[in-house]
């Protein structure tokens, strides 16, 4: 399993990448797309669309599921990546380079772990 | 008395025994006493000659025409031998929906070919594998077209009026206001319904041709809902796509419509079939089940059940629709129709639809007082005036063997399709003679 | 196998109609479609052989064991077909007038009035075309009920976590939230969970008994009772009807509506994901709210009617009335001896088929008597052996039995749901069993085989992620 030093991890296994400018990158982690097995489709949000902490803000979609995905952050959506709308597979594939949405405007975060601290959390979810 | 169950008592017994008991009423010892039914108020069960003779006698009670000339959701084509033959295969009638693909690619390359036809008939890029009737795959259509901004829905008042009623219940319950703009001329009044429609319009829905026959300005009436922003639900006769312009070709967004007329009988109702056809664009949108085209593990072609996530067994309160069973059985009558009709058949069929109606126009018009209501175009319905009561007529023809046509505000609806011959048509327009000329 | 399109040769066709009796008259030009639809250009035996091909490569009730859980895959009694098809019914116009039609209409009084019966309801709409829009029908009623009492509250419907899918996605149709309580340990509801649960918002409550692990719910009272206390309804789900049709009725549980299966219960084919029919029954104080027409008798003579505070249609004309005639049919061979009879069949046959896997080896979900269908978990043996309820299930299919429902229950981990029906015989029972036990063997000590199955189906395991990443949903000419 591939836990970045370098992002913070949410308990519902989304990633958070700070970017400049007080933007950040949500994403899904490693462990969470080997969990749910190959996605077919993304359900994001539009561009301008609040987003809650804790709340869902898109859905994946795998053969026989659907999963929400939450947003460790309070903010907008400035913008999404539409690349996964075709390419469902690029989650698989390279999960910290799949970012869902850019979130800026943040005003809230939830409460976030290190790597090494969401490693001990699949651990003990395994 | 029959209840279809093979063993007999003696092995009944053996059965219970295997499990311990001496008594079939100790399979149900944990439903309380005071719940268990008492003898139900039926008859006692019959033998097959006995059912028989029943259902027979209640159908033969039931008046068959020799030439039928209503219409208005409901029509009397001409099915052939090959359709019956086809559907009542065991195989096909027997089997549930075709999770499992490996032993279900019969089912599913039918439904397969049949989304591929309803595109060929319709224009339109995707198809669904159908839903119940023509009704509620209109429901289903403005269902779809909802978004956050707008969720407003402008119906054609020449709509079919079950159609407008059962898209009223399913708009009510999701509490989306709709608006019916009046038909005007037997058509969709195109300057009433541009002005009811606005920036929180959804999509505006009309039929082709309308319920009183008229061919709609189509594209006229799609371009309108797209310079407004909202999209457009056409619902249209399949046969007549066999000259009329598609609703791909009029720009339209989703293509609904009754699959009846497509080698299923009357039937005094039903099963039906409706279909659901949209843009790509709207694809992932579409209620209910829909096959796919794959491979299998050693790359021969297979057919699945796909874009499953959608639908209400997996996305359960979050699902678009809640339509698990649809009318498969019916889809495929549709199929094998249109693969028995070919181009050529379903054009020729059309046609004749198209012509037998101006010529039974024509002959009926000659009647002092029988006149066309409205100064269009039409396809193979028509309104007519009626100097006479409606129900005076139609029994008049009933005594005939002739199924007059609908009494409808201003006078009759009309229908005539291929399976009129030109001695019919001449036997009515007498009879209307007879009995409007006095 | 070639698909219809590319048994297509240009020219050919059925000669089926007459030429044109009438002169040909032109249609506007603006009005015409350009180009031809894509139709298969085909002569009549090809066709014919397209489809017995198709038909080979299909698995229905009559080839063979189809024990598929919360389907009652019945046999579908051959009369059935042949009532239905009748030209005095097929060639009926849903608008005749009603003197002309009275067969049609005594079909469907008659089928309300045995249905209402069955399940000690007062009244009963043919109107809904398969089971999800029987749901559906069966909330409008409650909202449109509510409403009509000015309690513009009540926005919740409950549901256990058990529930199929259908039971939530409805309820939203419907313009209801929807409230999840969990079950018990026995697959029961909660009954501490239902009660925190309730309050002045609870428009009513849905639930099928025997319920969906296929157990009989003995506190069903109690649960309905809760409910009216706090002004609610009780909507039955009829998808496991067939477990106690003439045994208990959903009317004296304490249930208002319900909606019935025609093509689960009452013996009406399947036809490969329908045609069904979802009657809707009610109690007479909701009568008034139900989908019109419905179906009446004044004296020797039927007529249609519709009801005084009616919510509205669900569906043109009067619902799938061929389809009320199959069952209708089947209604009158087992009459009121042969409707229990065929519950009991169920129940025995399903313990029977328990109680021999039991004892081969599978574990049950919740051991004990169930009702007509059980839930195996395949939990431990996946832990054991890397065998999972796919793998067993697409075995099944090597020997020509169509698998339980999968993975459904969702409450219980890697689940088969085994359905028999009351139709099958000891027989197939005792072999269906055998081959069960032979996988549970090979399991064992052959996971392989089971992780590779099915091998002698016409295709091997689709490959169901490139079908929903890159949807081909229709054939295109080259």
């Amino acid at each position: 399993m591939n836990t970045p030093n370098t992002l913070k991890y949410s308990k519902s296994h989304e990633w958070v990448k700070e970017l400049d400018g007080g933007v950040v990158e949500i994403g899904l982690t490693d462990y969470a797309q080997d969990a749910l097995g190959s996605l077919v489709f993304v359900n994001l949000p539009e561009e301008g669309d609040p987003v809650t902490a804790g709340e869902t803000f898109a859905d994946v979609e795998s053969v026989k599921a659907v999963s929400d995905v939450y947003s460790p952050v309070t903010g907008e959506v400035l913008e999404i990546n539409e690349d996964l709308l075709d390419h469902p597979e690029y989650i698989n594939e390279d999960p910290y380079g799949a970012w869902f949405v850019r979130v800026g405007n943040v005003t809230e975060y939830d409460e976030l772990l290190d790597a090494e601290g969401y490693e001990a959390l699949c651990a003990s979810e395994e | 008395m029959s209840s279809y169950i093979p063993n007999t008592a003696a092995e009944q017994k053996e059965m219970l025994a295997a499990l311990g008991m001496t008594s079939p009423d100790e399979l149900f010892s944990v439903i309380p006493k005071e719940l268990r039914a008492s003898e139900l108020k039926l008859e006692s069960g019959k033998s097959e000659l006995e059912v028989r003779r029943i259902i027979e006698g209640l159908a033969s009670t039931n008046t068959r025409y020799s030439a039928i000339f209503r219409g208005a959701g409901s029509y009397d084509h001409y099915i052939p031998a090959i359709v019956k033959t086809v559907t009542s295969k065991e195989e096909f009638v027997t089997a549930y929906t075709p999770y499992q693909a490996e032993i279900s690619q019969g089912v599913l390359q039918s439904i397969f070919e049949y989304q591929t036809m309803i595109c060929e008939l319709t224009g339109m890029d995707v198809s669904n594998a159908s839903v119940y009737d023509g009704a509620v795959a209109a429901a289903e259509a403005v269902l779809m077209c909802q978004e956050r901004k707008r969720q407003t829905v402008v119906l054609s008042g020449a709509l079919n009026p079950q159609v407008v009623q059962v898209i009223k219940t399913y708009c009510a319950s999701r509490s989306i206001p709709v608006t019916v703009v009046p038909a005007k001329d037997g058509g969709t009044d195109a300057e009433a319904m541009a002005a009811a429609v606005n920036g929180e319009t959804a999509c505006i829905c009309f039929q082709q041709p309308s319920f009183y026959g008229v061919i709609e300005d189509a594209e006229a009436l799609c371009a309108m809902a797209h310079e407004a922003g909202a999209k457009a639900v056409m619902s249209v006769n399949p046969i007549a796509m066999g000259v009329l312009k598609t609703p791909g070709e009029c720009g339209a967004d989703v293509a609904v419509g009754e699959g009846q007329p497509l080698g299923i009988p009357m039937g005094f109702g039903g099963p039906y079939l409706g279909f659901m056809a949209a843009t790509q664009a709207l694809m992932r949108r579409l209620p209910g089940r829909i096959v796919g085209q794959t491979a299998d593990d050693n790359e021969n072609r297979a057919f699945v059940l796909t874009l499953q996530a959608r639908e209400q067994h997996i996305r359960r309160e979050k699902a678009s629709s809640n339509i698990c069973s649809n009318e498969a059985l019916c889809a495929m009558t549709a199929a094998v129709y249109l693969a028995a009709m070919g181009p050529d058949g379903l054009e020729e069929c059309a046609k004749q639809c198209y012509d037998k109606a101006h010529y039974a126009a024509e002959a009926l018009c000659v009647v002092p007082g029988v006149e066309l209501v409205n100064d269009k175009p039409f396809f193979h319905e028509f309104v007519t005036t009626c100097p006479v009561p409606a129900e005076t007529l139609n029994k008049a023809l009933a005594e005939k063997g002739i199924l007059g046509g609908l009494p409808v505000e201003g006078g009759i609806l009309w229908c005539v399709t291929e399976k009129n011959s030109r001695e019919q048509i001449d036997a009515l327009a007498a009879t209307v003679k007879e009995v409007c000329g006095k | 196998m070639k698909l219809i399109f590319e048994r297509s040769r240009s020219g050919r066709g059925l000669g089926l109609l007459p030429p044109c009796d009438v002169p040909r008259c032109e249609l506007p030009e603006n009005a015409r479609r350009t180009g031809r639809p894509a139709l298969p250009e085909i002569g009549e035996i090809d066709l014919g052989r397209h489809y017995t091909e198709l038909a080979k490569q299909t698995h229905g009730v009559n080839d063979g064991f189809y024990p598929l859980g919360s389907c009652t895959m019945k046999y579908n009694p051959r009369i059935n077909e042949e009532m239905a098809a009748l030209p005095g019914f097929t060639g009926i116009h849903p608008l005749q007038e009603e003197q002309t039609a009275q067969g049609c209409l005594e079909v469907l009084y008659r089928t309300q009035k045995a249905l209402g019966e069955i399940t000690g309801m007062d009244a009963v709409s043919l109107q809904p075309a398969a089971g999800a829009h029987g749901e559906y029908t069966g909330l409008l009623l409650i909202r449109a009920y509510h409403q009509a009492r000015g309690d513009l509250a009540r926005t919740k419907i409950i549901v256990p976590d058990s529930a199929h899918g259908t039971n939530p996605a409805s309820a939203v149709m419907a313009g209801f939230k929807v409230v999840n309580v969990p079950s018990d340990e026995h697959g029961f509801v909660d009954l501490d969970g239902l009660r925190a649960a309730m309050g002045p918002d609870v428009a009513g409550l849905m639930l099928t008994n025997p319920n969906t692990v296929g157990l009989f719910d003995p506190n069903i009272r109690t649960i309905t009772d809760i409910i009216h206390e706090a002004g609610g309804l009780c909507y039955y789900d009829g998808a496991n009807l067939n477990a106690v049709m003439g045994i208990a009725r959903p009317g004296d549980m304490g249930f208002d509506c319900v909606h019935v299966n025609l093509h689960k219960t009452f013996s009406t084919p399947h036809g490969g994901g329908g045609p069904g029919s979802g009657p809707v029954g009610c109690k007479e104080f909701l009568a008034p709210f139900l989908p019109g027409p419905v179906a009446e008798k004044k004296g020797d003579t039927y007529a249609f009617a519709v009801p005084a505070q009616s919510f509205g249609r669900v569906r043109t004309f009067c619902g799938n009335f061929l389809v009320v005639v199959r069952a209708l049919t089947y209604i009158l061979s087992l009459g009121k001896e042969g409707i229990p009879a065929a519950a009991q069949g169920a129940v025995l046959n399903a313990n029977y088929l328990m109680k021999k896997l039991a004892d081969g080896g599978y574990e049950m979900a919740y051991p004990g008597i169930c009702m007509h269908e059980f839930v195996m978990t395949l939990e431990e043996l996946k832990k054991e052996t890397g065998v999972s309820a796919l793998d067993v299930a697409k075995r099944l299919l090597d020997f020509g039995i169509h698998p339980p429902t999968m993975y459904f229950p969702l409450i219980v981990h890697e689940a088969l749901m085994v359905e028999p029906t009351e139709t099958e015989s000891r027989e197939t029972l005792d072999e269906a069993a055998e081959v069960f036990l032979k996988i549970l063997d090979e399991a064992k000590n052959d996971p392989e085989n089971l992780h590779t199955a099915p091998h002698r189906t016409p295709i091997g395991r689709p490959d169901e992620v490139t079908a929903a990443r890159t949807p081909v949903l229709r054939w295109k000419a080259e």
